[in-house]
């Protein structure tokens, strides 16, 4: 596998080297959703939405918009919209398909709930079960992206915003502003209609994609030239000082949910002014929790940071490279840890070994994939790629 | 003789470790059960009428099935505690519990119930359905602040009870929303919300009861419900200022 030298003019607003802090950073996030998607785990103590009002859904989806545009566009610029559109949609269909085999797994542990638990304390939680009983109904409301079970939300939300990402792309390729505006449109009319996709068999999608893509959007906007356009603000002292206080307001108000007692220091108006932080619809103080998040990332992490390229920090940009399979993979660990926790012990020793045993699972799987990659790039009388693979270029979309 | 006195002190020392058991299973922080906020109808009804009725509105998880079921669920055992706090005071629990009742289903019914029972104070247990079902959790808060609205126009103090701790199913439905979601309705409206999520969390790390089992062990389901009952009990007590009331009298 080699890069093809370019003898085409260089894409004017794609930046030719891949941000190794974006896989990073989508790596600590991946593994941080993991370790909040294992209940009563003490461990998650560590991760961000106990520190603040965003968690690590705004990293993974703002970096996957990074990653999308970057990969996809330098192949726009290049092959056209039609080529790399299919391309998108090749994505489009292993996420899904991904998501199918999520689905399995979770029908798998709650068939087995429902033979082996019986505790008349919670009969009422056995209603879980209902869907069981409808399956026709279920499964094909599954299939049709309705029906999600808990921890299940992500990926739909992925499939959704990357199908209607062509024209996306194509539009902030030439018009970078009017996109983003349209985005940032497409947000505000969403929480001033309610729009939400339907879900099965009632309410609405948990990540409301028309909310959700504000971020997506911002992502890619800022992938193809619009981190340069924004350095000025970003760098300011001013902006930092800004970030830096609303991140310790927001520290500060996310105690008082976790500290008994405290929550009477909040005064009414402020109480009647923030809550409820909308999740679903990606709430103001979420996003702008993640923009004072990255501001200060952006600040204390340079570029060229050498410790991107040293040992410690291979095992996140590892895992980040792979995002899908790893993702699918934690989702999956979760399900196990909670397995191994409910049927041996729950104590705290039980949710350390879980916690780290599932994480070195995820960067051997990882190693494991990108080395997969490179033997198979390498195997003799393979057919010579024609075009830089986005997947060795510096990981996927 | 030697034998007698030291039967009689195993006796006493089981006796005692029972009852310190029993005491430590029940133990719940006070942070969990108290708050700032009052039940003043309650503190009306036992220091002028002498009589308290309550009703307990909720679904599944605030009945037990087989024949001992209606007896040893938290609303029979939650009147039995009060009983004992309040000897002076006439307390009476009602209960309308069916199960599958969403928060929606139930806050419909608050006008007849106050109609009909007149209840001076209604525990209102809810969450676990709309959780399982995922309904919308706008819709969610929308029908719980209807129903207390309903229920403080007619002049009914309210607890609010959340879901229970159940580590088998945890993984499988996102209480957190929900939860979250009554905790801040709580706090707005001036309830008091018995957070039986965290209570019972609380039970299961300090290893007062096995929450993990899987078997049909009536014993444990039974234990479970008496403390929850005994620690309303004590959240009314103290939410209506009835504490010193004993000691005056």
């Amino acid at each position: 596998m080699q890069e093809r030298p370019t003898n085409m003019p260089a894409p004017v607003v794609v930046t030719t080297e891949r941000d190794l802090r974006l896989d990073l950073f989508r790596g600590i996030a991946l593994w941080l959703i993991f370790l909040d998607h294992i209940p009563s785990n003490l461990v998650a103590w560590v991760t961000i939405r106990n520190y603040g009002f965003s968690d690590a859904t705004e990293i993974f989806v703002f970096v996957s918009g990074y990653t999308a545009a970057f990969v996809y566009g330098r192949e726009m610029l290049q092959r056209g919209f039609v080529v790399a559109g299919a391309r998108i949609l090749r994505r489009v269909w292993q996420i899904y398909v991904a998501h199918v085999f999520l689905f399995a797994i979770y029908l798998a542990e709650i068939s087995y709930v429902a033979t082996s638990f019986e505790n008349p304390l919670y009969a009422e939680e056995m209603n879980i079960l209902d869907f069981l009983q409808q399956p026709d109904q279920t499964i094909v409301q599954a299939l049709l992206l309705k029906f999600k079970p808990a921890n299940m939300d992500i990926l739909p939300l992925y499939i959704v915003l990357l199908l209607l990402f062509p024209p996306i792309l194509w539009l902030l390729q030439r018009r970078p502003t009017l996109a983003l505006g349209a985005s940032v449109l497409l947000y505000v009319l969403t929480w001033q209609f309610n729009w939400n996709l339907p879900s099965y068999p009632s309410g609405h999608w948990f990540f409301n994609p028309f909310a959700w893509q504000l971020l997506f959007v911002f992502g890619a906007w800022c992938a193809l030239g619009g981190a340069q356009r924004l350095a000025a603000v970003t760098r300011s002292p001013i902006t930092v000082a800004i970030a830096i206080a609303y991140l310790v307001f927001a520290f500060c108000i996310t105690l008082t949910w976790y500290i008994p007692g405290v929550a009477g220091y909040v005064p009414h108006w402020l109480e009647e002014a923030i809550y409820p932080i909308d999740k679903v619809n990606l709430d103001v103080l979420r996003f702008a929790h993640f923009l004072a998040l990255a501001v200060v990332t952006v600040r204390f992490v340079p570029r060229e940071w050498p410790a991107l390229k040293s040992r410690w920090a291979w095992p996140p940009i590892v895992c980040g490279q792979h995002s899908l399979e790893i993702f699918c993979l934690g989702v999956f660990l979760s399900f196990a840890a909670h397995f191994a926790m409910v049927e041996i012990s729950g104590a705290l020793w039980m949710q350390v070994l879980a916690s780290v045993v599932g994480i070195l699972i995820m960067i051997a799987a990882a190693w494991l994939i990108t080395w997969y990659k490179k033997a198979e790039a390498r195997r003799p009388g393979s057919r010579p790629k024609t075009m830089p693979d986005a997947d060795l270029a510096g990981g996927e979309a | 003789m030697m034998m007698p006195v030291a039967l009689l002190l195993a006796g006493l020392l089981a006796a005692n470790t029972a009852l310190a058991e029993e005491r430590q299973a029940c133990e719940i922080p006070r942070s969990l059960l108290f708050g700032s906020n009052e039940l003043k109808h309650v503190a009306e009804a036992v220091t002028r009428n002498h009589k308290l009725t309550i009703a307990v509105v909720g679904s599944g998880s605030s009945i037990l099935g087989g024949p001992e079921g209606p007896a040893s669920a938290y609303p029979a055992r939650l009147e039995a505690a009060l009983k004992q706090r309040l000897p002076g005071t006439e307390a009476k629990v009602v209960t309308l519990v069916r199960s599958r009742m969403s928060a929606e289903d139930m806050a419909h019914g608050m006008g007849k119930l106050l109609a009909e029972e007149k209840p001076d104070l209604v525990i209102w247990q809810t969450g676990t359905l709309d959780a399982i079902r995922r309904i919308d959790p706008d819709d969610f808060r929308a029908a719980l602040e209807q129903g207390l609205e309903t229920l403080q126009k007619g002049g009914a103090d309210v607890i609010l009870m959340n879901m229970q701790y159940s580590p088998r199913t945890e993984i499988m439905v996102a209480l957190g929303p929900y939860a979250d979601t009554m905790r801040v309705v709580a706090q707005q409206h001036e309830i008091p919300l018995f957070d039986r999520l965290a209570i019972m969390h609380h039970w299961s790390d300090s290893g007062a009861f096995d929450l993990y089992a899987a078997g049909k062990d009536n014993v444990l389901a039974h234990r479970v419900h008496d403390c929850i009952g005994r620690g309303i009990a004590a959240m009314i007590v103290d939410a209506a200022h009835l504490r010193d009331l004993k000691a005056g009298q």
